[in-house]
């Protein structure tokens, strides 16, 4: 079963390493990880996409919050956070297919940020969802290469992940 | 240099020094070599060791010996690598250790340069935490927070890595300010709603039974296990990591439990009906196969530290906090509810206990022409020293009779490599435990594998005059490993034989300026014991030349059921036992064998 969870730690040299060995060395499955500062200088903000066949999310959340660096630990459920994913997508394009290319990105709400000769480079948001979706759709034109972020998320409403509490046994 | 400039290897000292740090085991080297220029000037001991893994393991044992968080250093490259054996050791029995350990200089970091390695990287997944002195205003308050987090919650080892021009550069010294680390706050107060849960569980259980872990030791709360166990009438059984923290000698104490551990004691552990474990951590070395583990039984799992709790076996009453604190509010909400819940009535399993452990002791034979039993060494050592010395041990057949046949009175007493099972620990540890506890009598029961592991470090102590007794079990082989060749590989020996012979452990002790002595039969015993424990300004081998064979029973199989205990040739015989050791009793000077 797959958990995303957010990770506030201490923006010190290493923390990532910490954090992803932390999760090889316990066979923990990292789906995604995405990392980046937050609206605190000295805080930085992971999400993780766990993804755990056999054992409770609780076993990740309470070894990770062990780690001198991690401040906070959440599990961000599906119904009350959103999520999102961010692709680069480089498509075979020749003239004919443009405008078809255009037109399945505009439905998408995606952008053409790039224009080869014969290729196309797609910037699109989304849930991961749509994201595979879009990337089902333009296969068949061939994809040259691509990239995604990463699934990041906050909870919905008005509070931080600051105001909540870690689950611990207790 | 202004008067309060200094260089970052005085800093290093002052900020050990503010922390309480008497001693260091250690061995210099290029990276690390400017801290050992003000160190002749400081109040801490360094102890020069013979090798990095010898002065981590000293460190552990000063540290379990003590309760005082221990420290080693080492230059960088091979010397900090070397240590890692140690800091694992220490990490899986959560004792609290420091390693100081030089990098190369800054510039010249990420080059691979002389003696580099990433050793904040490489320690990392053995330790609590490490730390990367960047900075020689840091140094100070690094010590400090590593400290705190070795010391602190669940105890463990920390790695702090000072490059070498760190340490050279000149500053102006401020003392550390408190410490505050917003990731690291553990949880040492219990829950009271679940101390009650437990109290009302504990009222009514008819098969409970204390599961003791190292925790308790670690929290000091040796008195509150006992008073707890005695307020109600439940049996203990204790870990290899929690030996001493009852008396064996108590009636309620069933001893430990585990792959080799009593009839009694595992089994008390299958049939119980409720689980009080109290710091253990539900290791599979006690657990045996998990899924058959206690079948019947409620689990209540005191920790410091939550991600134990639920681990392995999952907790019905989970409680996160100092055992110390965890066991005086059990006792607290017990008293306060007498009267409230039912007065339970533990007497038909006690009654039950009491008839296993008169069925199944331990059991071996010792005659007097016979080839010296590993068990009857063991059993003269704890009697000659009535219990009261401190006992380390290597990893192996040894270190199980050890545990088997010494009755430990006190806790800090059994010191050993228990999660990590580190060949090499038990001479490097008892040196540390010597220095900790220079007025205690240290014994090391070693094996000849393990020694061979770490035997340099009796140049050490033939220098320092740390006078420690070793007893090697010589069974001229890798027993544990023997054993099971012989049990699960149909007797096919594959590289486990060292031979009695090589090296001549006497010659080898007396080349180390240590004593040697050698007993090859059961009545030369005592009497070597005796001499041993009479010297006192070198340490003393003793080459017990014993059985090669002598199997170590009680054995769960790895990965069998706690139900499938195999009790040994001991039990399966006709002919009536000619020595049996039933009870833990001092001065017991019945005549062994005829
Ligand atoms: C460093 C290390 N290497 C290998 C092992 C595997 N091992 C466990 S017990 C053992 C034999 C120990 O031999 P010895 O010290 O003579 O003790 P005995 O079992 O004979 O009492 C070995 C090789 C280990 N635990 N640690
Ligand atoms: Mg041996």
């Amino acid at each position: 079963m797959k958990h995303t969870i957010a990770v506030l730690v201490e923006n010190k040299p290493g923390v990532l390493a910490r954090v992803s060995g932390l999760f090889a060395r316990r066979g923990f499955n990292i789906h995604s990880l995405a990392v980046g500062t937050t609206e605190s200088p000295n805080v930085s903000r992971m999400t993780i996409v766990v993804d755990l066949p056999e054992r409770p999310l609780e076993h990740v959340t309470k070894q990770v919050y062990k780690l001198i660096n991690v401040l906070k630990v959440i599990e961000l459920e599906a119904g009350s956070s959103v999520e999102r994913e961010l692709m680069l997508i480089k498509i075979r394009a020749v003239a004919e297919v443009r405008a078809r290319i255009i037109e399945l990105a505009d439905v998408f709400r995606g952008k053409v940020i790039d224009v080869g000769t014969d290729s196309m480079t797609i910037e699109i948001t989304g849930s991961p969802e749509k994201i595979q979706a879009f990337e089902d759709l333009v296969a068949v034109y061939g994809i040259i290469e691509l990239v995604k972020s990463g699934r990041v998320a906050l909870g919905r409403g008005s509070k931080s992940i600051k105001d909540r509490q870690l689950r611990v046994a207790g | 240099m202004t008067m309060s400039e200094v260089t970052g290897a005085k800093a290093l000292f002052l900020a050990l020094e503010a922390v309480g740090v008497e001693h260091i085991f250690g061995i210099p080297g290029g990276a690390i070599l400017p801290a050992y220029d003000p160190l002749i000037d400081s109040t801490v001991k360094h102890i020069l060791c013979r090798h990095e893994q010898g002065a981590a393991h000293a460190a552990d044992g000063y540290a379990q010996a003590s309760g005082k968080v221990g420290v080693c250093m080492a230059t960088s490259g091979p010397g900090a690598t070397n240590l890692i054996t140690g800091l694992a050791s220490s990490f899986m029995d959560s004792i609290p250790v420091v390693a100081i350990t030089g990098q190369v200089p800054r510039p010249a970091m990420g080059y691979d340069a002389f003696q580099e390695s990433d050793i904040t990287g490489i320690a990392g997944p053995v330790t609590k935490h490490t730390f990367l002195v960047m900075e020689p205003d840091d140094i100070a308050q690094t010590i400090a927070e590593a400290f705190h987090i070795a010391g602190t919650g669940r105890p463990g080892p920390v790695l702090v890595d000072i490059p070498k021009d760190v340490l050279q550069a000149k500053f102006e010294y401020k003392p550390a300010g408190p410490v505050d680390l917003p990731g690291y706050q553990p949880t040492t107060k219990p829950n009271q709603r679940q101390i009650v849960e437990a109290a009302k569980l504990m009222a009514s259980a008819t098969r409970p039974v204390l599961y003791a872990g190292g925790g308790i030791i670690k929290a000091g709360a040796s008195e509150e296990l006992v008073k707890l166990a005695e307020m109600t009438g439940i049996p203990v059984v204790t870990t290899l990591m929690a030996r001493g923290v009852i008396p064996d000698s108590h009636e309620l104490c069933l001893g430990m439990p585990g792959m080799h551990g009593n009839y009694t004691a595992v089994t008390a552990l299958q049939r119980s009906d409720l689980l009080i474990g109290i710091g253990p951590r539900f290791d599979d070395r006690v657990t045996g196969k998990l899924a058959s583990f206690a079948p019947d039984a409620k689990i209540i799992h005191a920790d410091i530290d939550p991600a134990e709790i639920s681990k392995n076996r999952k907790a019905d009453v989970p409680i996160v906090g100092d055992a110390k604190a965890v066991l005086t509010e059990l006792i607290k909400v017990i008293e306060s509810r007498r009267g409230k819940d039912p007065v339970p009535d533990y007497s038909a399993w006690l009654e039950t206990v009491t008839g296993w452990r008169n069925a199944y002791p331990y059991r071996y034979t010792q005659t007097q022409d016979g080839p010296l039993k590993p068990q009857y060494v063991v059993e003269r050592i704890a009697a000659l020293t009535e219990g009261n010395a401190i006992y380390c041990s290597g990893v192996g057949q040894h270190q199980m009779w050890g545990s088997q046949f010494i009755p430990f009175r006190r806790p800090r007493t059994w010191i050993n490599s228990g999660g990590s099972g580190a060949m090499g620990f038990g001479v490097p540890a008892a040196m540390g435990a010597k220095v900790a506890m220079p007025d205690d009598e240290v014994w090391c029961i070693d094996g000849d594998g393990c020694f061979q592991m770490t035997c340099q470090e009796l140049a050490t102590m033939a220098v320092e005059k740390i006078p420690i007794k070793i007893a090697i079990l010589n069974n001229a082989f890798l027993g544990m490993v023997r054993q099971w060749q012989e049990l699960f590989y149909s007797e096919r020996y594959s590289e486990v034989e060292f031979g009695w012979d090589i090296p001549d452990y006497v010659k080898l002790a007396e080349a180390y300026g240590c004593i040697g002595l050698r007993v090859e039969s059961m009545d030369e015993v005592d009497a070597a014991i005796e001499k041993a424990r009479g010297v006192n300004d070198r340490p003393v081998v003793i080459d017990f030349r014993c059985d090669k064979g002598e199997m170590c029973y009680p054995m769960v199989a790895a990965g069998s059921s706690n139900d499938d205990i195999i009790l040994g040739p001991e039990f399966e015989r006709d002919e009536p036992v000619e020595h049996e050791q039933g009870d833990h009793l001092y001065g017991d000077d019945e005549e062994h064998g005829n």
